[in-house]
Protein backbone atom coordinates (compact mmCIF):
# COMPACT_ATOMS: atom_id res chain seq x y z
CA UNK A 1 0.00 0.00 0.00
CA UNK A 2 2.73 2.25 0.81
CA UNK A 3 4.78 1.83 -2.11
CA UNK A 4 1.31 2.06 -4.38
CA UNK A 5 0.77 5.60 -2.64
CA UNK A 6 4.36 6.48 -3.48
CA UNK A 7 4.20 5.45 -7.03
CA UNK A 8 1.22 7.25 -7.51
CA UNK A 9 2.29 10.70 -5.86
CA UNK A 10 5.26 10.71 -8.01
CA UNK A 11 3.95 10.29 -10.68
CA UNK A 12 1.24 13.06 -9.90
CA UNK A 13 4.83 15.13 -9.52
CA UNK A 14 5.91 14.48 -12.57
CA UNK A 15 2.89 14.92 -14.48
CA UNK A 16 2.83 18.50 -12.93
CA UNK A 17 6.53 18.68 -13.77
CA UNK A 18 6.03 17.70 -17.40
CA UNK A 19 2.47 19.61 -18.13
CA UNK A 20 2.74 23.03 -16.46
CA UNK A 21 -0.82 23.17 -16.25
CA UNK A 22 -2.62 24.12 -12.92
CA UNK A 23 -6.02 24.87 -13.69
CA UNK A 24 -8.81 22.91 -11.34
CA UNK A 25 -10.21 20.40 -14.81
CA UNK A 26 -6.45 19.44 -16.32
CA UNK A 27 -4.97 18.73 -12.35
CA UNK A 28 -8.23 16.22 -11.37
CA UNK A 29 -7.87 15.16 -14.97
CA UNK A 30 -4.02 14.03 -14.45
CA UNK A 31 -4.55 12.83 -10.98
CA UNK A 32 -7.47 10.72 -12.33
CA UNK A 33 -4.85 9.08 -14.83
CA UNK A 34 -2.24 8.43 -12.18
CA UNK A 35 -5.11 6.38 -10.03
CA UNK A 36 -5.65 4.42 -12.99
CA UNK A 37 -2.24 3.94 -14.02
CA UNK A 38 -1.60 2.67 -10.23
CA UNK A 39 -4.57 0.71 -10.27
CA UNK A 40 -3.21 -0.90 -13.65
CA UNK A 41 0.14 -1.66 -12.52
CA UNK A 42 -1.65 -3.19 -9.15
CA UNK A 43 -3.33 -5.12 -11.13
CA UNK A 44 -0.16 -6.68 -13.18
CA UNK A 45 1.33 -7.20 -9.50
CA UNK A 46 4.20 -4.91 -10.75
CA UNK A 47 4.17 -2.90 -7.22
CA UNK A 48 7.44 -3.69 -5.08
CA UNK A 49 10.47 -2.67 -3.19
CA UNK A 50 12.26 -2.85 -6.72
CA UNK A 51 10.18 -0.97 -9.08
CA UNK A 52 10.25 2.03 -6.67
CA UNK A 53 13.11 2.44 -4.66
CA UNK A 54 12.05 5.09 -1.91
CA UNK A 55 14.83 3.27 0.43
CA UNK A 56 17.35 4.63 -2.10
CA UNK A 57 16.54 8.22 -1.84
CA UNK A 58 17.94 9.51 1.62
CA UNK A 59 20.96 7.90 1.33
CA UNK A 60 21.93 8.58 -2.15
CA UNK A 61 22.17 12.00 -1.26
CA UNK A 62 25.84 10.74 -0.41
CA UNK A 63 25.99 8.48 -3.20
CA UNK A 64 25.44 10.85 -6.13
CA UNK A 65 27.59 13.32 -5.63
CA UNK A 66 30.45 11.28 -4.57
CA UNK A 67 29.86 9.62 -8.09
CA UNK A 68 29.25 12.69 -10.05
CA UNK A 69 33.11 13.82 -9.36
CA UNK A 70 34.46 10.09 -9.86
CA UNK A 71 32.26 11.05 -13.57
CA UNK A 72 34.28 14.61 -13.66
CA UNK A 73 38.02 13.39 -12.59
CA UNK A 74 37.85 9.98 -14.94
CA UNK A 75 36.57 12.48 -17.94
CA UNK A 76 39.08 14.73 -17.24
CA UNK A 77 41.94 11.66 -17.40
CA UNK A 78 40.24 10.22 -20.44
CA UNK A 79 39.75 13.37 -22.32
CA UNK A 80 43.60 14.13 -21.39
CA UNK A 81 44.60 10.40 -22.96
CA UNK A 82 42.63 11.31 -26.62
CA UNK A 83 44.31 14.84 -26.77
CA UNK A 84 47.89 13.04 -26.12
CA UNK A 85 50.01 12.53 -29.27
CA UNK A 86 51.05 9.31 -28.80
CA UNK A 87 47.33 8.21 -26.90
CA UNK A 88 48.91 6.23 -24.29
CA UNK A 89 46.06 3.50 -23.38
CA UNK A 90 46.80 -0.19 -22.59
CA UNK A 91 43.17 -1.62 -22.72
CA UNK A 92 42.64 -4.33 -20.21
CA UNK A 93 39.52 -6.37 -19.27
CA UNK A 94 39.65 -7.56 -15.14
CA UNK A 95 36.69 -9.07 -13.67
CA UNK A 96 35.96 -6.70 -10.67
CA UNK A 97 33.91 -8.73 -7.41
CA UNK A 98 30.26 -6.98 -6.44
CA UNK A 99 29.36 -7.79 -2.65
CA UNK A 100 26.29 -6.24 -3.08
CA UNK A 101 23.58 -8.44 -1.55
CA UNK A 102 20.64 -7.33 -3.89
CA UNK A 103 20.22 -7.72 -7.69
CA UNK A 104 19.47 -4.07 -8.07
CA UNK A 105 22.76 -2.93 -5.61
CA UNK A 106 24.52 -5.29 -8.39
CA UNK A 107 23.35 -3.61 -11.29
CA UNK A 108 23.94 0.25 -9.65
CA UNK A 109 27.51 -1.06 -9.01
CA UNK A 110 27.75 -2.09 -12.54
CA UNK A 111 26.16 1.02 -14.24
CA UNK A 112 28.43 3.13 -11.68
CA UNK A 113 31.58 1.47 -13.58
CA UNK A 114 30.00 2.17 -16.85
CA UNK A 115 29.47 5.67 -16.11
CA UNK A 116 32.65 6.71 -15.07
CA UNK A 117 34.30 6.84 -18.23
CA UNK A 118 37.59 4.95 -19.01
CA UNK A 119 36.30 1.52 -17.31
CA UNK A 120 32.97 -0.33 -19.06
CA UNK A 121 30.86 -3.60 -17.50
CA UNK A 122 30.83 -5.81 -19.92
CA UNK A 123 29.57 -8.69 -18.89
CA UNK A 124 28.20 -9.67 -15.68
CA UNK A 125 27.83 -13.24 -13.75
CA UNK A 126 26.23 -13.37 -10.54
CA UNK A 127 28.97 -11.28 -8.14
CA UNK A 128 31.64 -11.08 -10.72
CA UNK A 129 31.72 -8.18 -13.30
CA UNK A 130 33.97 -8.35 -16.39
CA UNK A 131 34.98 -4.37 -16.78
CA UNK A 132 36.66 -3.19 -19.83
CA UNK A 133 39.09 -0.38 -18.91
CA UNK A 134 40.94 1.98 -21.47
CA UNK A 135 44.27 1.99 -19.24
CA UNK A 136 45.62 -0.54 -17.04
CA UNK A 137 46.00 1.66 -13.96
CA UNK A 138 42.19 2.23 -14.24
CA UNK A 139 41.54 -1.48 -14.19
CA UNK A 140 44.29 -1.61 -11.24
CA UNK A 141 42.48 1.11 -9.42
CA UNK A 142 39.60 -0.87 -9.43
CA UNK A 143 40.31 -3.87 -8.21
CA UNK A 144 43.01 -2.92 -5.45
CA UNK A 145 40.32 0.32 -4.61
CA UNK A 146 37.11 -1.26 -3.52
CA UNK A 147 35.98 2.07 -2.59
CA UNK A 148 33.08 2.08 -5.25
CA UNK A 149 32.22 -1.33 -4.13
CA UNK A 150 31.69 -0.26 -0.26
CA UNK A 151 29.62 2.75 -1.26
CA UNK A 152 27.30 1.08 -3.34
CA UNK A 153 27.07 -1.14 -0.55
CA UNK A 154 26.22 1.44 1.64
CA UNK A 155 23.65 2.80 -0.31
CA UNK A 156 22.21 -0.56 -0.33
CA UNK A 157 22.49 -1.08 2.92
CA UNK A 158 23.84 -4.33 3.21
CA UNK A 159 26.75 -3.30 5.28
CA UNK B 1 28.19 42.70 -8.15
CA UNK B 2 26.30 41.67 -11.45
CA UNK B 3 24.22 38.79 -10.83
CA UNK B 4 23.23 38.89 -14.18
CA UNK B 5 26.65 38.70 -15.96
CA UNK B 6 27.48 36.17 -13.13
CA UNK B 7 24.80 34.08 -13.49
CA UNK B 8 25.78 34.05 -17.90
CA UNK B 9 29.13 33.68 -17.44
CA UNK B 10 29.23 30.52 -15.22
CA UNK B 11 26.45 29.44 -17.86
CA UNK B 12 28.16 30.19 -21.30
CA UNK B 13 31.57 28.39 -19.24
CA UNK B 14 29.93 25.59 -18.73
CA UNK B 15 28.37 25.22 -22.24
CA UNK B 16 31.61 25.92 -24.07
CA UNK B 17 32.88 23.14 -21.39
CA UNK B 18 30.40 20.74 -22.41
CA UNK B 19 30.97 21.47 -26.00
CA UNK B 20 34.35 21.24 -25.42
CA UNK B 21 33.92 17.69 -23.68
CA UNK B 22 31.51 16.41 -26.49
CA UNK B 23 33.99 16.95 -29.42
CA UNK B 24 37.08 15.30 -27.58
CA UNK B 25 34.80 13.15 -27.07
CA UNK B 26 33.99 12.68 -30.96
CA UNK B 27 37.90 13.05 -31.43
CA UNK B 28 38.53 9.79 -29.24
CA UNK B 29 35.94 7.81 -31.24
CA UNK B 30 38.47 8.65 -34.41
CA UNK B 31 41.75 8.06 -32.62
CA UNK B 32 40.86 4.91 -30.62
CA UNK B 33 41.60 1.32 -31.97
CA UNK B 34 39.01 -0.74 -31.64
CA UNK B 35 35.02 -0.80 -30.49
CA UNK B 36 35.35 -0.91 -27.16
CA UNK B 37 38.29 2.07 -26.85
CA UNK B 38 35.46 3.79 -29.01
CA UNK B 39 33.17 2.97 -26.77
CA UNK B 40 35.31 5.07 -23.61
CA UNK B 41 35.78 7.74 -25.65
CA UNK B 42 32.19 7.82 -26.57
CA UNK B 43 31.23 7.97 -22.90
CA UNK B 44 32.70 11.47 -22.94
CA UNK B 45 29.87 12.98 -24.47
CA UNK B 46 27.66 10.90 -22.69
CA UNK B 47 28.37 12.41 -19.46
CA UNK B 48 30.41 15.27 -18.98
CA UNK B 49 28.93 16.31 -22.65
CA UNK B 50 25.58 16.28 -21.45
CA UNK B 51 26.16 17.27 -17.48
CA UNK B 52 28.16 20.49 -18.89
CA UNK B 53 25.35 21.36 -21.51
CA UNK B 54 22.16 20.63 -19.53
CA UNK B 55 23.72 22.26 -16.19
CA UNK B 56 24.69 25.47 -18.78
CA UNK B 57 21.01 25.26 -19.62
CA UNK B 58 19.65 24.83 -16.13
CA UNK B 59 21.33 28.42 -15.43
CA UNK B 60 19.70 30.12 -18.25
CA UNK B 61 16.51 28.65 -17.19
CA UNK B 62 16.54 29.58 -13.41
CA UNK B 63 13.67 28.77 -11.05
CA UNK B 64 11.45 27.74 -14.01
CA UNK B 65 9.58 24.52 -15.31
CA UNK B 66 12.07 24.32 -17.80
CA UNK B 67 14.87 24.08 -15.14
CA UNK B 68 12.79 21.12 -13.52
CA UNK B 69 12.62 19.35 -17.44
CA UNK B 70 16.14 20.16 -17.63
CA UNK B 71 16.54 18.00 -14.29
CA UNK B 72 14.62 14.87 -15.71
CA UNK B 73 16.33 14.76 -19.16
CA UNK B 74 19.70 14.52 -16.61
CA UNK B 75 18.66 12.00 -14.69
CA UNK B 76 16.43 9.77 -17.67
CA UNK B 77 20.04 10.43 -19.85
CA UNK B 78 22.34 9.35 -16.53
CA UNK B 79 20.09 6.37 -15.93
CA UNK B 80 19.70 4.91 -19.43
CA UNK B 81 23.31 5.59 -20.96
CA UNK B 82 25.47 2.88 -19.27
CA UNK B 83 22.24 0.12 -20.08
CA UNK B 84 23.07 0.84 -24.06
CA UNK B 85 26.72 0.98 -23.51
CA UNK B 86 26.42 -2.31 -21.59
CA UNK B 87 24.12 -3.65 -24.64
CA UNK B 88 26.33 -2.66 -27.22
CA UNK B 89 29.07 -3.98 -25.26
CA UNK B 90 27.52 -7.57 -24.63
CA UNK B 91 26.88 -7.19 -28.34
CA UNK B 92 30.02 -6.94 -29.15
CA UNK B 93 32.02 -9.28 -27.02
CA UNK B 94 29.00 -12.23 -28.57
CA UNK B 95 29.86 -11.00 -31.96
CA UNK B 96 33.97 -11.89 -31.14
CA UNK B 97 34.63 -12.57 -28.19
CA UNK B 98 37.89 -10.81 -28.89
CA UNK B 99 39.33 -7.44 -27.62
CA UNK B 100 42.08 -5.45 -28.51
CA UNK B 101 44.39 -5.59 -25.16
CA UNK B 102 47.78 -4.31 -23.94
CA UNK B 103 50.53 -7.20 -23.78
CA UNK B 104 52.91 -6.90 -21.25
CA UNK B 105 55.66 -5.17 -23.86
CA UNK B 106 53.04 -2.75 -24.11
CA UNK B 107 52.37 -3.76 -27.54
CA UNK B 108 48.22 -3.82 -28.08
CA UNK B 109 47.06 -7.45 -29.12
CA UNK B 110 43.51 -8.94 -29.93
CA UNK B 111 43.10 -11.21 -27.02
CA UNK B 112 40.30 -13.30 -26.14
CA UNK B 113 38.14 -11.97 -23.26
CA UNK B 114 38.04 -14.50 -19.82
CA UNK B 115 34.03 -14.93 -19.33
CA UNK B 116 33.18 -16.46 -16.23
CA UNK B 117 31.22 -19.58 -17.20
CA UNK B 118 29.02 -19.35 -19.89
CA UNK B 119 25.78 -18.66 -18.44
CA UNK B 120 23.84 -17.76 -21.44
CA UNK B 121 24.82 -21.59 -22.83
CA UNK B 122 23.58 -23.52 -19.86
CA UNK B 123 20.36 -21.43 -19.59
CA UNK B 124 19.29 -22.12 -23.14
CA UNK B 125 20.30 -26.15 -22.24
CA UNK B 126 18.31 -25.70 -19.53
CA UNK B 127 15.30 -24.24 -20.76
CA UNK B 128 14.96 -26.44 -23.64
CA UNK B 129 15.74 -29.62 -20.80
CA UNK B 130 12.36 -27.95 -19.25
CA UNK B 131 10.60 -27.69 -22.40
CA UNK B 132 11.29 -31.69 -23.37
CA UNK B 133 9.93 -32.22 -19.67
CA UNK B 134 6.91 -30.34 -20.27
CA UNK B 135 6.50 -32.33 -23.80
CA UNK B 136 6.81 -35.58 -22.39
CA UNK B 137 4.21 -35.01 -19.39
CA UNK B 138 1.60 -33.68 -22.24
CA UNK B 139 2.59 -36.75 -24.10
CA UNK B 140 2.06 -39.33 -21.37
CA UNK B 141 -1.39 -37.08 -19.76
Amino acid sequence: MFHAVGLGLVMYLLWLVLSGHYTGLLMTLGAISCAFIVWIVHRMDAIDHEAFPVHLSLRGTVFWPWLLWEIVKSNVDVAKIILDPRLPISPTVVRVPASQKTEFGRVIFANSITLTPGTMSVHMEDHTIVVHALTRSGADGLLNDDEMDRRVCKLEGSC
Amino acid sequence: MDWELLRDGLSWAMLLGGAAFSLIGGLGILRMPDIYTRMHAASLTDTMGAILILGGLMIQGGLTLVTAKLVLTLFFLLFTSPVSTHALAAAALTDTRTALQARDDGTLAPTEVDLPDDQDALDIAADEAARQSIRDEESRA
